[in-house]
């Protein structure tokens, strides 16, 4: 009787409570999103800035802080794109960018694949030297680069930067597919191996599609890597006006074109909106990619 | 021995690729750092350790070192917090726009740092600039600063610059360590009626702190780093306020506005510079072993 009495009392009470502690937290959550609202909005204020400069005349950027245009002027995109050449050098940027990333993919793939899977004399020194050039300053390789891609004559084309980018030892990668790779079970290959296959194909048709996650992961890292690298386009075109990246090119023009703002403006966003928007269709995989990084 | 020397075959990429532009370069800057080496002449005498003696007694290079551990020393500890608290507040299962916050957080982190640098020089213009006129308007400022044409506030100005477009990442980064801590220990802690302080204090901190140690260095050795926005900002100016040292091994090595470009000096520069972050990936490597062995302590406590 009694222990119905205090369920009886006690119930009402402990729903009370816990609906007071969900609507506090609630109240928590609106009025946290109520202050992060307006901060979101200035953090990615310089981005909408250059979005609208891009579409106004170079007297009105000037004029107010406010970002919708009264007019759109497009011309600031066909100025930009012929006469400063952005055409040229977002063709460039994607031909590194994307052969970059394709060549990445597929040697850090593989040398993921053969780390992550197997033992074999040398494994151990060769996974510590790679691990040592993570934090090497781009400045104290950026010579020998110039001189060795000078030596070789690829300073007059693409191939020369791209294999440079490509050239990084990019540990992160190598160690997301090595810690994936050594999580499949063995069974996966024992069968292939029983049926013949070689050890190529084991890679090729059975453990790279089961690898889909951590390729797409890599694609995405690399792409936004290559895009946005500077320093090493930067010295190895600057004989090579024809050869800019986008970064590059625009920091040519910092100079040359100091006046038209709204051209500057409208090259930044041909090379901001590609990276930006693969971004917003793919996060997942750059935050995961970025966690993963850190957990490794 | 088949599988290994196909492993072997399967690592010759990368490696014949890593040869070339990461490990040839790492020895060659040792022979480059001791040759009179310039980019207009092919003669290239040896000069011994030459470089370096002058190395120790140029004060462009030592006040850009100085300002590369400054920048260090300023913007990790800021942005490491900052982004430490958005994390925590992001962290919060209630928030149902957590993901939208996340995204606009982390969009800087995406773009291309040389682009946003140019940018930035037109926002922070003291001729109109929109950060100078919302200032002035807010009355917060009397008249237009010149943050980035003043010896007082360039550096400080691209350090700013910096923590805003790298914040993303440090985010992201404690958003992974803040989700590996279980959740069952939060609830056991409100069942006893602790406060979300004594939860921070308890729980969060000390679990967070092997993390912790490794996203400081990781960012520390990389902000050691900083080119891109320095070169496009400021180009190291004005009169050498904000030089880095990667400015000055750029501006020494390839720049023809400097004087004739000296491709030996900049390599004695460019391996000291190497050495000393190299000596501070060891000490990470070091605080990285300690900060599992804390970790495989505690879990294997947990499991006790």
């Amino acid at each position: 009787m009694t222990a119905h009495a205090t369920t009886l009392t006690t119930l009402p009470a402990l729903l009370r409570t816990r609906g007071q502690l969900l609507r506090g937290s609630q109240l928590r959550a609106t009025i946290t999103s109520l202050i992060l609202t307006p901060i979101c909005f200035l953090w990615i204020y310089p981005f909408l800035w250059v979005v609208s400069a891009s579409v106004k005349t170079n007297a009105q950027i000037f004029s107010g802080p406010g970002l919708i245009p009264s007019e759109l002027h497009l011309e600031n995109f066909s100025r930009a794109w012929t006469q400063a050449h952005i055409g040229q050098y977002f063709l460039n940027t994607t031909i590194i960018a994307v052969s970059a990333t394709a060549i990445v993919v597929v040697t850090t793939g593989m040398m993921g694949y053969a780390l992550g899977r197997y033992d074999f004399p040398g494994k151990k020194p060769i996974l510590a030297v790679f691990v040592a050039t993570i934090f090497l300053p781009e400045g104290y390789t950026i010579i020998p680069i110039f001189d060795l891609i000078d030596r070789l004559h690829l300073n007059n084309n693409l191939l020369g930067v791209i294999l440079a980018e490509s050239g990084g030892a990019h540990v992160i990668y190598i160690l997301l597919f090595a810690g994936f790779f050594s999580q499949l079970p063995t069974e996966l290959e024992e069968s292939a191996i029983m049926d013949g296959a070689t050890f190529p194909r084991v890679f090729g048709q059975i453990m790279l599609p089961l690898a889909m996650p951590v390729v797409v992961t890599t694609i995405i890292l690399e792409f936004e890597r290559s895009w946005n690298s500077f320093f090493l386009p930067l010295v190895l075109t600057l004989s090579r006006p024809n050869l800019r990246t986008l970064g590059v090119g625009m920091f040519a023009f910092q100079g040359e074109f100091f006046t038209d703002i709204s051209g500057m403006a409208a090259a930044a966003t041909v090379t901001l909106v590609p990276i930006v928007a693969v971004f917003l269709l793919l996060q997942r995989y750059f935050v995961e990619g970025i966690a993963g990084a850190v957990k490794q | 021995m088949y599988a290994a020397r196909w492993c072997y075959l399967f690592m010759l990429p990368s490696m014949f690729l890593a040869a070339m532009f990461t490990f040839w370069p790492i020895v060659a800057s040792w022979y480059f750092s001791l040759l009179d080496f310039s980019g207009f002449s092919s003669a290239r005498p040896f000069v011994g350790l030459a470089n370096y003696a002058e190395l120790i007694q140029d004060g462009f290079f030592w006040h850009s070192l100085g300002h590369s551990f400054l920048f260090m020393a300023i913007t990790v500890p800021i942005r490491l917090s900052l982004a430490l608290l958005v994390a925590i507040v992001l962290n919060d299962r209630v928030l149902r726009l957590s993901p939208v916050f996340r995204t606009f957080f982390f969009l800087p982190v995406v773009t291309t740092t040389a682009v946003v640098g140019i940018l930035m020089t037109f926002l922070f213009s003291p001729f109109n600039g929109p950060i100078n006129k919302a200032l002035l308007g807010l009355h917060v400022i009397a008249q237009p600063v010149d943050f980035l044409g003043d010896p007082d506030h360039a550096l400080f100005t691209v350090m700013g610059v910096q923590v805003w477009k790298s914040f993303g990442f440090s985010m992201i980064y404690w958003l992974a360590a803040l989700q590996a801590i279980p959740s069952e220990l939060y609830e056991a802690a409100r069942v006893d009626g602790a406060s979300r302080w004594q939860q921070f204090r308890a729980i969060t901190m000390p679990l967070l702190l092997p993390f912790a140690i490794v996203i400081f260095l990781i960012t520390a050795v990389n902000t050691l780093r900083v080119f891109d926005l320095v070169q496009t900002m400021t180009g190291g100016g004005p009169f050498f306020a904000s030089e880095v040292v990667e400015t000055y091994i750029y501006r020494t090595a390839f720049s023809v506005q400097a004087g004739i470009p000296r491709e030996g000096y900049a390599s004695a520069v460019g391996v000291f510079f190497g050495l000393t972050v190299m000596c501070i990936a060891l000490v990470q490597g070091w605080a990285l072993r300690k900060a599992n062995e804390v970790r495989r302590d505690l879990t294997m406590r947990g499991a006790a």
